[in-house]
C-alpha cells in the first residue's frame, strides 16, 4: 500500500505535466480534439487520484520524503520532495477539481480561438506547477512552484498577445510578483542561514530552539528572527495573493481569458500565499509582530478593495475586486491565528468564486465579448442556468446561510472578534463592514446583469441564448460544493482539528478553540444549529441581508439613485474609480524612475564618464589644465598683487587660528 | 578505445590542427565541404572532452589529466597541463558551444567560410588551453593568442562599426594582460624561478606585495569579466561581432576573467583578497544594479543582452568574494549557465537579424505571429535570463543570494533586485519584439525557424532545462576543488 501511494503522489502532478508537454509540443499534430482529450484525461486522472490521497490521509496516513536531490552545496543538500498531509490533500482536491471543471468549460469557451491547443497546454502546465507548490516538503520546491505558477499566469494573461492591454498587464503582473518574490527569496535565505536546511519538518522542529535569536539589518537594531522571516515570506504572499500594496496586478490580469481568471486568479494561484502562511504556522506562531502585520495588511485589502468593487462596471472586474477583498479576509484569518478558518474560506471561496467567474464568462460569450454591465440587464430569461448558478455563487459570497461562504466567513469574523492581537480590533471593523459592501456589489452585479431593463443592443439580443453544455455543466458541478461544502466540512475543518499537525496554534492564540467553547462542544446538527442561531443575533448576517436589500433598492427600485449618490460624493467616487491612485503612482515612480535612472546611468555614467573620460579624458584633462594655468599668467601686475594679498591673508588666518 | 587515451593536449591541438587543415584545403568554392569538415572536427572535439567528465575523479582536489614537458629550460618555463573540478566544466562548455557556433554559421556566413570556421576552431583550442594551463607563461600565451582570432572575427565579419569595436576590445584587454605579465614575472623571482601556478599557491607573500599583485591580476581579469567600470568595451564588441563571435565572447571569453580570479587571486593572494573583498563586492553589486538599469533602456537587442551579461557576471564575482561554498559554487554554476543562456539569446537575435538585418527593438513587434516556434524558444531563454526556477539561470543566482545573505543581509538584498530588474529588461524587450500586433510589412514577411535553427536552439534549451531541473551533476564535480580553494583562501600567506 505504501509503495503504491508514493507512485500515486508522483502520478498526480506528472499526469498534468505530461499532458501539457504533449499538447504544447505536438499541438499541431494531435489537433484540437487531441489536445483537449489528453489534457482533460491528465487532469481527471490527477483529480481522481487526489481523492484517493484525500481519503488516505483522512484515514490518518501521511507522507514526507524526498524524490531526488536537486543539488548539494557546502555539504547542505537541496531536495525535491513531497509532504502529504491533510492540508496538502485538501489543496490537491480543490486545485484538481477546479482545474478539471475549467478544462471542460474551456472546450466551450475557447472553441473559436486559434490558440486552442496552446491554451490547454498552459492550463495543464499550471495545474502541474500548482500541485508541485502545494505538495512540496521544502522551501526550495515551494519557490519553484511559486515562480512556475507565476510564469503560467504571465503566459495566460498575455494569451491574446496582440492586445496591447494584455501584454502590458502580463508584464506588470510578472514584475509586481517579482517584487514579492524578492522578499520571499530573502526569507528563504534567512531560513537557510539560521536553520541550515530548507526542509519544512526539520525547520519546524528546530524553530522553538531559536526563539530569542535576532537578526541585525542596521547596526544597533536587533530584530526577532521569526519576525524577520515571517515578514519576508509574507512579502512573497502579498505579491502572489495580491495584498495591498502589491495588489495592482490582479485587476489587470482580467485581460486573460475568463477560464483562467477562474482557475488562476480566483480559485488557486492567488491563494498560494494563504496556503504558504498556513503551512508556516509553526514559524508565524512565534512572532506576534509578523501576525499583526498580516492582520493589518489583510484588513486593509479586505475593506479597500471591496469598496472599489462597488464602482466597477466591467463584470469581470467586479469579481476580481471581490477576489482581492476575499483574499484579504483569508489573510486576516491567518493573522489572528485562525489558520484553519483561512484554509476553510480558501476552499469555499475556490468553489463559489470559480463559479462566479465562469458564470461571468458564460454571460460574456452570450454577449459576444461585451463585458460592460451597463449594456446588459434582464439576461435571466435568456440564460436561466447561468443566472441560477450565479445566484448561488453570489449568495455564498455574500455569506447567506446555508451556502458555503456563510460558514467560512462567519468563522473569520468571529475569530477576529475573539483575538487580542494588535490590529485585530481594526480588522474586526474592516471585515464586518466588508460584509455589507460584499453583499452590495455582488447583488449590484446580479441585478445589473440579469434583472431590470434590458440594455442589450438589438443585434446581440438576437443571438442571446444559454451557453452550450460544456459551459453550464461545470457551472452546475461547481454550484454543488458552493452550497454544501461549508455545512459539511465546517465542524471538521474549523473545530475538529482536521488539519492535525499540519497547522500549529499556540494556546494563547487559539481563537477557534475559544469559539468552539461558545458552542459548548456541540457537534453534528447541533453545532450547525448553534452556528445558525448565533448568526441570527445582530451581526454579519444582518449586514449581508442589508447589503442585498440596498442593492435591490438602489439598482432595481430606484435606478436613478446611484447616479445622484455618485454626484453627491464625487470626490469619494473619483478616489474609488482611480483605485486610490496606486497604478499612477507606481507607473510614475517605479516604472518611470527605473527608466530615468537607467538612461541617466547609461548616457552620463557609461557614455560620458567612462567612455568619454577613458578614451579621450586624459588628453582632454591635460589640455584643460594647461589652459587654466595659462589664464593665471595674465601679465597684469594687479592680478599678481591681488593674489599675494589673498595669500598673505590666508596664511595669517591660519597662523592665528592654529 | 580511442577515447580512453584522451589527454588535454589532444583536446587543445585537435581543433587547431583541424583548423589548419581547413584553411589549407578550403575555399568559398567548396564551402559546403568546409562546413561539414568543421562540424566533424567540432563534434570529434566534443566527444574527446566527454571523458574528461566521465573519468573525472570527484573525490580529489588535485589536478587531473596532468601533462608535463619542459619547454624553455633557461627560464624554467614548462608545458604543464592539468584540470580540476573548476576548469573541467568550462572545457566541456567550450566544446559544446563550438558545435553550436558551427551549426549557427552554416548558411549565414557565405564569405571566407574556411577562415571563419578556422578562427572559431583555433579559438576553441586556445580557450581550452587557458583552462588547462598550469604554467603561468603557458597560460599567458594562450590568453593573449586567444585575442587574435576574436579580433579577426569582429574585424572581418562584424557590423559597420567593426573597426572601432575590435580595436577597443583589443586595447582594453591587452592593457590589462600586460599588468598580469608583470605580476607573473614578480612571482617568478619571489618563488625562486618558477612559473608553476601550483607553486604560487604555496608561496608566502607580504600584504603590500599581495595587494599590488591583486591589482595587477585585477586589471587583466576585471576587464575580461567585465566588471564595472571597465565594461564599456563589451557592448560595442557584442553589437559589432557576428552572431558566432557574440556567442563565444559572452559564453566563454567572459568566463576567462572569472576563472582567473579563482586560479590566481583567491588562492595566491588570500590576504589581499580578504582585504579587498569589500571593494570587489561593491563593484559586483554596482554591476548587478547599475548595469541592470542601463540594460533596461537599451534600444539595440544585442546591446541589451550585452549589458545583461555584465549584470549576470556581477553575480559570479559577488559569489567568489563572499568566500563561502554557496557563493563560490553558485558563481561557477552561474558561469556555466550564463554560457548557455547568453549564447542562446545572442543566437535568437541572430536568427531575427539574419531575416530583417536589424537589431533595433523598434523595428520589430508581433514576431510571434510569423515565428511561433521561435517565440516559444526565445520565451524559454528570456525566462532563464530572468532567473526562473527550473532553468539554469536560477541555480547560480539562488546559491549566490543564499551565500551573500550569510555574509551580509544587504548584499543579498542588492543582488536580489535582479529578480525584478532582470525580469524587467528581458521581458520588456520580449514584449516589444515578440508580442503585439505585426509592427510593419517587414515583420509580415518573416518565416519561422528552419530545422537547422531548431537544432541548435533545442540543444541549448535542453542544456538550460537539464541544468535547472537537476544541477547536481554540474555541482558534484566541483565540490572537492571548491573546498580546497576555500581552505586556501582561509589560510594567511603572510610571511
Amino acid at each position: 500500500m505504501f509503495e503504491n501511494m508514493q507512485a500515486i503522489y508522483l502520478a498526480i502532478p506528472l499526469s498534468c505535466l505530461f499532458a501539457a508537454i504533449v499538447a504544447g509540443i505536438f499541438g499541431r499534430v494531435i489537433g484540437r480534439v487531441g489536445a483537449h482529450t489528453i489534457t482533460i484525461l491528465g487532469v481527471a486522472t490527477a483529480f481522481v487520484l487526489s481523492i484517493v490521497v484525500f481519503r488516505d490521509v483522512a484515514a490518518g496516513n501521511s507522507f514526507n520524503g524526498a524524490i531526488y536531490t536537486w543539488a548539494v552545496s557546502g555539504g547542505f543538500p537541496f531536495e525535491i520532495g513531497f509532504l502529504i498531509d491533510k492540508l496538502t490533500a485538501t489543496m490537491m482536491v480543490v486545485v484538481t477539481f477546479v482545474s478539471f471543471m475549467v478544462h471542460i468549460y474551456s472546450m466551450g469557451y475557447m472553441h473559436e480561438d486559434a490558440g486552442y491547443q496552446r491554451f490547454f497546454s498552459y492550463i495543464s502546465l499550471f495545474t502541474f506547477a500548482m500541485l508541485m507548490l502545494v505538495m512540496s516538503n521544502n522551501f526550495l520546491q515551494l519557490f519553484f512552484g511559486w515562480e512556475a505558477v507565476g510564469l503560467v499566469s504571465y503566459l495566460l494573461i498575455g494569451f491574446w498577445f496582440d492586445r496591447e492591454t494584455a501584454i502590458f498587464a502580463n508584464l506588470k503582473a510578472f514584475l509586481v510578483n517579482r517584487v514579492g518574490d524578492l522578499g520571499f527569496l530573502l526569507g528563504i535565505a534567512c531560513v537557510f542561514m539560521y536553520f541550515g536546511t530548507l526542509d519544512y519538518a526539520a525547520v519546524f522542529a528546530s524553530a522553538p530552539g531559536l526563539v530569542g535569536e535576532t537578526v541585525s539589518f542596521f547596526p544597533g537594531t536587533e530584530w526577532n528572527l521569526f519576525t524577520v522571516i515571517g515578514i519576508l515570506l509574507f512579502i512573497g504572499a502579498m505579491g502572489k495573493s495580491a495584498q495591498v500594496p502589491l495588489h495592482v496586478w490582479l485587476p489587470d490580469s482580467m485581460e486573460g481569458p475568463t477560464p483562467i481568471s477562474a482557475l488562476i486568479h480566483a480559485a488557486t494561484m492567488v491563494t498560494a500565499g494563504i496556503f504558504m502562511v498556513a503551512r508556516m504556522s509553526p514559524l508565524y506562531e512565534l512572532s506576534e509582530t509578523a501576525l499583526s502585520v498580516i492582520v493589518i495588511i489583510g484588513a486593509l485589502t479586505a475593506l479597500l478593495m471591496a469598496l472599489v468593487g462597488i464602482v466597477q462596471n466591467d463584470i469581470k472586474r467586479v469579481v476580481a475586486y471581490s477576489t482581492l477583498s476575499q483574499l484579504g479576509y483569508m489573510t486576516v484569518a491567518l493573522g489572528v491565528s485562525a489558520y484553519s478558518a483561512a484554509i476553510f474560506h480558501l476552499v469555499t471561496h475556490a468553489f463559489f468564486k470559480a463559479l462566479l467567474f465562469l458564470a461571468a464568462g458564460s454571460v460574456i460569450i452570450a454577449m459576444h465579448h461585451e463585458q460592460d454591465m451597463r449594456k446588459m440587464g434582464g439576461l435571466k430569461n435568456y440564460m436561466p442556468i447561468t443566472w441560477f448558478t450565479a445566484l448561488i455563487g453570489s449568495l455564498a459570497l455574500a455569506g447567506v446561510p446555508p451556502f458555503a461562504g456563510f460558514f467560512s466567513k462567519d468563522a473569520i469574523i468571529e475569530a477576529t472578534h475573539a483575538s487580542h492581537l494588535f490590529g485585530s480590533g481594526f480588522a474586526y471593523v474592516a471585515v464586518t463592514a466588508g460584509v455589507f459592501i460584499t453583499a452590495l456589489y455582488s447583488f449590484r452585479l446580479m441585478i445589473l446583469t440579469f434583472h431590470g431593463n434590458m440594455r442589450v443592443d438589438e443585434h446581440t439580443r438576437h443571438h442571446l441564448k444559454e451557453s452550450p453544455w460544456t459551459v453550464w455543466v461545470p457551472l452546475l458541478l461547481l454550484a454543488i460544493p458552493s452550497i454544501f461544502v461549508g455545512a459539511i466540512y465546517m465542524e471538521d475543518m474549523l473545530f475538529g482539528g482536521f488539519f492535525g499537525d499540519a497547522i500549529q496554534v499556540r494556546p494563547e492564540h487559539d481563537v477557534l478553540g475559544q469559539l468552539a467553547k461558545e458552542y459548548h462542544g456541540a457537534t453534528g446538527w447541533a453545532l450547525l444549529w448553534a452556528f445558525f442561531t448565533h448568526a441570527l443575533k445582530p451581526g454579519p448576517l444582518w449586514l449581508a441581508i442589508a447589503g442585498i436589500a440596498a442593492a435591490w433598492f438602489l439598482y432595481l427600485e430606484k435606478p436613478e439613485l446611484p447616479d445622484r449618490i455618485r454626484d453627491r460624493f464625487r470626490v469619494a467616487y473619483d478616489v474609488l474609480v482611480r483605485k486610490y491612485g496606486f497604478d499612477e503612482f507606481y507607473q510614475l515612480v517605479f516604472a518611470g524612475g527605473a527608466r530615468g535612472l537607467g538612461r541617466l546611468f547609461w548616457k552620463i555614467g557609461d557614455v560620458r564618464l567612462i567612455d568619454g573620460a577613458a578614451v579621450n579624458g586624459s588628453a582632454r584633462i591635460i589640455g584643460w589644465l594647461s589652459g587654466v594655468i595659462r589664464q593665471v599668467q595674465s601679465g597684469y601686475v594687479y592680478h599678481y598683487a591681488f593674489a599675494m594679498i589673498i595669500g598673505v591673508f590666508l596664511m595669517m588666518t591660519w597662523f592665528l587660528h592654529r | 578505445m580511442l577515447l580512453e587515451s584522451v589527454n588535454l593536449s589532444v583536446a587543445i591541438w585537435l581543433p587547431i590542427l583541424g583548423a589548419i587543415a581547413i584553411l589549407a584545403s578550403g575555399s568559398d568554392a567548396n564551402a559546403q565541404r568546409v562546413r561539414w569538415l568543421s562540424l566533424i572536427v567540432a563534434i570529434a572535439e566534443f566527444l574527446i572532452t566527454i571523458p574528461l567528465y566521465t573519468r573525472f575523479d570527484k573525490t580529489t582536489a588535485a589536478m587531473q589529466f596532468t601533462e608535463f614537458h619542459t619547454w624553455v629550460p633557461a627560464f624554467n618555463i614548462n608545458y604543464s597541463l592539468g584540470i580540476d573540478g573548476i576548469a573541467m566544466p568550462l572545457i566541456l562548455l567550450t566544446s559544446f558551444l563550438t558545435i553550436i557556433v558551427v551549426i549557427s554559421a552554416w548558411e549565414i556566413i557565405k564569405q571566407r567560410v574556411a577562415q571563419y570556421m578556422a578562427a572559431f576552431l583555433i579559438m576553441e583550442g586556445l580557450m581550452i588551453g587557458v583552462f588547462s594551463a598550469l604554467d603561468a607563461i603557458l597560460f599567458y600565451v594562450f590568453w593573449e593568442a586567444m585575442l587574435i582570432p576574436m579580433f579577426l572575427i569582429i574585424g572581418i565579419w562584424g557590423g559597420p562599426n567593426r573597426i572601432y569595436a575590435s580595436i577597443k576590445f583589443f586595447l582594453y584587454t591587452l592593457l590589462g594582460s600586460l599588468l598580469m605579465l608583470v605580476g607573473f614575472i614578480y612571482l617568478y623571482y619571489q618563488s625562486g624561478n618558477s612559473f608553476s601556478i601550483l607553486d604560487y599557491h604555496q608561496l608566502p607573500l607580504a600584504l603590500g606585495a599581495q595587494i599590488l599583485l591583486f591589482f595587477g591580476f585585477f586589471a587583466a581579469f576585471a576587464v575580461k569579466v567585465p566588471m564595472f567600470p571597465v565594461h564599456t568595451w563589451l557592448p560595442d564588441a557584442h553589437t559589432e561581432a557576428p552572431t558566432g563571435g557574440s556567442v563565444i565572447l559572452a559564453a566563454i571569453m567572459l568566463k576567462m576573467g572569472a576563472y582567473g580570479f579563482l586560479r590566481f587571486n583567491l588562492p595566491i593572494l588570500p590576504d589581499a583578497s580578504h582585504e579587498l573583498a569589500g571593494f570587489m563586492i561593491t563593484l559586483s553589486l554596482i554591476a548587478i544594479v547599475y548595469i541592470a538599469l542601463v540594460a533596461l533602456v537599451q534600444e539595440d537587442m544585442k546591446r541589451l543582452i550585452a549589458y545583461s551579461s555584465i549584470s549576470h557576471m556581477g553575480f559570479v564575482t559577488l559569489g567568489f568574494f563572499i568566500f563561502n561554498a554557496q557563493g563560490v559554487e553558485g558563481g561557477i554554476i552561474q558561469m556555466i549557465s550564463h554560457g548557455f543562456i547568453s549564447g542562446a539569446l545572442f543566437l535568437c537575435v541572430g536568427v531575427m537579424y539574419d531575416r530583417l538585418h536589424s537589431r533595433d527593438i523598434k523595428d520589430y513587434g508581433g514576431v510571434v505571429h510569423r515565428m511561433p516556434i521561435f517565440a516559444a524558444f526565445m520565451m524559454l531563454f528570456a525566462m532563464a535570463n530572468a532567473g526562473l526556477p527550473a532553468t539554469s539561470g536560477f541555480v547560480g543566482e539562488f546559491l549566490v543570494i543564499i551565500g551573500a545573505f550569510q555574509a551580509n543581509v544587504w548584499f543579498a538584498v542588492a543582488a536580489g533586485t535582479t529578480l525584478v530588474f532582470g525580469a524587467a529588461y528581458t521581458l520588456w524587450m520580449y514584449k516589444r519584439v515578440i508580442f503585439g500586433k505585426i509592427a510593419n510589412e517587414k515583420v509580415e514577411t518573416l518565416t519561422d525557424v528552419t530545422p537547422r535553427e531548431i537544432l541548435f536552439l533545442a540543444l541549448l534549451a535542453f542544456a538550460v532545462l537539464l541544468m535547472g531541473v537537476w544541477p547536481m551533476p554540474f555541482l558534484d564535480v566541483m565540490h572537492a576543488s571548491v573546498d580546497n580553494l576555500l581552505e586556501h583562501v582561509a589560510q594567511s600567506k603572510l610571511p
